[in-house]
Formats: structure tokens, C-alpha cells, sequence
């Protein structure tokens, strides 16, 4: 091993020591929910709780899916010359990111059902009508304007030299773009789009409030039901092990990526 | 079109007074959290700057608990779980009582909470910032470590915290939205309220963003202000 992954080593034992106290506070933790679990209750709605799972997954991988696939052509309208397409982007993007998630989704779901006659004339009414559909709609465009964000901020710190760079090497600017500046960008906005994806599954929650059964709208029927608490302290448990497997597997992902931008060990 | 501009009118027959006052709950309910979010983060993030593993992990646990939990069912878990240990504990003294959380109460404690978390953070990158060599002098000078945190270390780390609390504050600013879900009267409670009456969601909801959109572009330019405020010894090096 070489010196420089080390670090002090007391620092790096105290930093063991942090860990071991947060493992055993965790474990304690869990043994508490463990103890006060009602087993009747989670045979009840245990099935249920792993639909309302598999729910927000769909809400979260539709969403985050199709954002990160429109986000970059809005980050190319944010950094393009063009006024009109620039600020047409951007008030987009300050529209959605200016306004909360919940009000936007009553704004979809509810607002367009104003509209029903002109959508079943044109065939949209089976879509609008399904909360699902709107969620997804709804957290789709929002999440396309924070990682438009993202990826301005990133394609622009991009060192200037680099596209100089491909510039002396001939390339068109299309391909340094694609083959050059591109691929660092991502790098750079790795970590905020891990974060956006983490903050797209706790905020998928609201869709609850237009009736989706996703695991917080199956938490509030199960609430509303048994009028037994510990159903909300399952959300919480549910949810804390999913943002967490996310993270630490992300930052596994990161880890790896970036490999060849570390120093080299020896 | 003009009848929608009616319908924002002030007085019996308009929304607009009970939007401007719902605006008005959201802003206050906003403030009121600031407060008790900053020094619940201030506190995290010097436990987690703390030389006890234990405090450390303490510290950990509390961001990682409440950094990763929806912001919905925070708030649901201090509601519902609040009126229950309030009703137990009150049992106890005086059985048969009914007690009810007042909603405004439990979205400042929850929002604070979240702030907390994710303002511990911030503070602790902040803390991090300032220059070892600043403690030291407080204390050659022979100030009490209280002192020379509170005269010597806060206003600098308070300098670098500044633009993430910012961004702290508009996400603050957009999740007391969520406290209508448990019936407090802010903005978009009030504008469920018009919409129920008027059947105009659309307008309604509208209106209700565009309201809130303002409040964040104000809240921008505060922001920038106070940072301005707050770098002017540093007009060279920026």
C-alpha cells in the first residue's frame, strides 16, 4: 500500500471508531423496531408495502430515466447562443425548480382536469385522468429541469483548454463536444446526479397526496386502516435502506469511474 | 381572461386576500423554522466535529437518518407519532384528555429537523474551512473557547456557510408546501380552498407557483445581498 491512501493513522482509527459507534447505534435501532414489530400487522400489509415498493421504483426509474435524457438537450438550450431558445430554457428550468414539487403535481393532476373535454377530443384523457401517469409527467419535467442544471454547471467547468485542444487536433466541434468535453462533464456531474436521484425517490412521496400507492400511499392506507403507528416507522426504515443502498452503490459506482483520475498507486 | 383577474380580487367575492394571506402563513412558517434549523445544525455539525467517536456518530446518525427519510413523512412521523406520545404522557396525569398537535407546531419541528440535517453539513465543510490557526489565537489571546467560538470562529465559518444555507433556505421555502397535507391554512391549502369553489385548478395552481416562484426570486436576491454583506472585506480576492 502506498503512503498516500493512509492518511494520519490516528485519524483513520478514530474514523474506525466513528463507524463501529454508528453500526452499533444503528443496530440498536433496528433491534428496537424489531422489538416492537407487530408480525400480524406486517402479514396483513407486507404484500402491500412491497407493491407500494415496487411502485416508487417505477415512479423514480420512468422519471429519472426520461429526465436524464431530455436534461441534456435543455443544458445545450441554457449554454446555446440563441436568446430566444436560452431563455426559453431557462425560465423553464426556474419555473420548475422555483415551485414545489407538490404544487406542480396539483397543477398537472388537478389543472388539466379542467381541460377534459379537449383532451378525450384528442385522445390524451386516459392519461391525464390515471395519478400515476401525472406523477410521472410531474416529477419527469422537474427532474429535467435540476439536471439540466447539473449538466450546465458541468459541461461548463470543463477547462476552456480542452476544447482547444480538439480544436488543434482538427476535430469539428460537434465531436470535441461528444468525444472530448462530454464524457468530463459527466464525471463532474456524477456525484449532484446521484444526489438528484436520491431526492427524486424521497420526493416521489407527494404522489401519495394524489392517491398513487406508492410505499408512502401505501403507508397512509395502512395507517388509516389499523390506526397503529409503527406502519409510518416501517416507511421510515423502507426508505432509509433504500436511499442508502443507493448511496453507498453509487458512490461504488463513482469510485470506479473516476479510477484513472486518481494517483496512480504504486 | 378578466373574469380569472376577478376571481384574484380582493374582498368577499375574489381569492386574492386569502392567497396573499396563505403566502403570507408560508413565509411566516419559513422564518419561524430558520431559527431553530440553524442552531440544530450548528449543534449536529459540532458533534460531528467532535473528538469522541461516540458524538461523532451520534452526529452521523442524526444526517443520515433524517438527510435519506421524505420530507412528507418526517412531517407525518411528528404529527401522528407527536399527538400519540402527547396522549400517553397525558394519560398518565389526566386520563381521558384529547389533545391535538396544531399542525403549525409540527411543521416547524419537522422542517427544522430536515433543515438541521442538511444544514449540519454545510456548517461542518464551513467549520472545516476555517483555518486551525484562528482557535489557536483566540486562545493565545485568552479567550474562553465560548469566546473565541462565538467572536473569532462563527462570523468567518458563517461567511463560507452562506451560499449553501441559501440553497437550504429555498428548499425550505418550497417543502412547507407539504404542511398543507396536514391542514395548516398556508398558500397551497388556501388555493386547494379556491379551487374547490371556483372549479378553475388550473388558474388556481398556477397562480399558487407563480406566487411561490416570486417568494424564491426574492429570497435570491436576499441572499445575495447578505453574501455581499458578508464577503465585503474579501472584494480583492474574489
Amino acid at each position: 500500500m502506498a503512503l498516500n491512501d493512509m492518511g494520519p493513522p490516528d485519524l483513520k482509527r478514530a474514523e474506525r471508531r466513528t463507524r463501529l459507534f454508528m453500526i452499533f447505534l444503528g443496530l440498536v435501532f433496528l433491534a428496537t423496531f424489531l422489538t416492537i414489530l407487530d408480525w400480524n400487522l406486517l402479514e396483513r400489509y407486507g404484500p402491500r408495502f412491497l407493491r407500494g415498493v415496487g411502485v416508487t421504483f417505477k415512479l423514480v426509474l420512468i422519471s429519472v430515466g426520461i429526465g436524464s435524457a431530455v436534461a441534456l438537450p435543455v443544458a445545450l438550450a441554457r449554454l446555446s447562443a440563441n436568446r430566444l431558445v436560452n431563455n426559453l430554457a431557462l425560465g423553464y428550468i426556474t419555473f420548475f425548480r422555483g415551485t414545489p414539487l407538490l404544487a406542480q403535481l396539483f397543477l398537472v393532476y388537478y389543472g388539466t382536469g379542467q381541460f377534459r373535454e379537449a383532451m378525450e377530443a384528442v385522445n390524451l384523457w386516459w392519461f391525464f385522468r390515471d395519478p400515476f401517469f401525472c406523477a410521472a409527467l410531474t416529477f419527469t419535467l422537474n427532474t429535467t429541469a435540476y439536471q439540466a442544471e447539473i449538466l450546465r454547471g458541468a459541461i461548463q467547468s470543463v477547462p476552456k483548454g480542452q476544447w482547444e485542444a480538439g480544436h488543434a487536433l482538427g476535430l469539428s466541434r460537434a465531436v470535441t463536444f461528444l468525444k472530448v468535453i462530454l464524457p468530463q462533464a459527466y464525471i463532474i456531474a456524477l456525484r449532484p446526479l446521484g444526489n438528484e436521484l436520491i431526492l427524486m425517490i424521497k420526493g416521489s412521496a407527494v404522489a401519495s397526496v394524489v392517491t398513487v400507492f406508492d410505499i408512502m400511499g401505501t403507508t397512509r392506507l395502512a395507517f388509516s386502516r389499523s390506526f397503529d403507528f409503527q406502519v409510518y416507522l416501517w416507511a421510515a426504515v423502507l426508505y432509509l435502506f433504500i436511499v442508502e443502498t443507493i448511496r453507498i452503490a453509487w458512490s461504488f459506482i463513482e469510485r470506479r469511474l473516476t479510477r484513472h483520475l486518481r494517483v496512480s498507486r504504486s | 381572461m378578466t373574469e380569472l383577474i376577478g376571481l384574484l380580487s380582493f374582498g368577499s367575492d375574489g381569492w386574492g386576500d386569502e392567497l396573499l394571506e396563505g403566502a403570507f402563513l408560508t413565509l411566516r412558517l419559513a422564518l419561524a423554522t430558520l431559527p431553530f434549523g440553524l442552531v440544530i445544525g450548528l449543534c449536529v455539525a459540532l458533534l460531528k466535529n467532535a473528538e469522541s467517536p461516540a458524538l461523532q456518530a451520534l452526529g452521523n446518525l442524526y444526517t443520515t437518518i433524517f438527510r435519506g427519510l421524505p420530507e412528507l413523512l418526517t412531517l407525518f412521523i411528528i404529527y401522528f407519532g407527536g399527538q400519540i406520545l402527547l396522549k400517553e404522557m397525558l394519560d398518565v396525569v389526566a386520563p381521558g384528555t384529547t389533545v391535538e398537535v396544531s399542525s403549525f407546531v409540527a411543521g416547524i419541528i419537522a422542517l427544522s429537523i430536515v433543515f438541521g440535517a442538511f444544514a449540519s453539513e454545510v456548517f461542518l465543510a464551513a467549520i472545516r474551512a476555517v483555518p486551525k490557526g484562528q482557535g489557536e489565537a483566540a486562545a493565545a489571546l485568552g479567550l474562553s473557547r465560548w469566546q473565541g467560538f462565538r467572536l473569532v470562529l462563527f462570523p468567518q465559518l458563517f461567511r463560507l456557510a452562506l451560499p449553501g444555507l441559501g440553497n437550504l433556505w429555498l428548499v425550505l421555502l418550497k417543502d412547507t408546501a407539504l404542511v398543507s397535507v396536514i391542514a395548516l391554512d398556508d398558500l397551497l391549502r388556501q388555493t386547494n380552498v379556491a379551487v374547490g369553489v371556483t372549479k378553475e385548478p388550473f388558474f388556481f395552481y398556477l397562480v399558487a407557483c407563480l406566487l411561490y416562484l416570486a417568494m424564491s426570486l426574492v429570497s435570491t436576491t436576499c441572499v445575495a445581498l447578505l453574501e455581499k454583506r458578508y464577503n465585503r472585506g474579501f472584494a480583492g480576492s474574489r
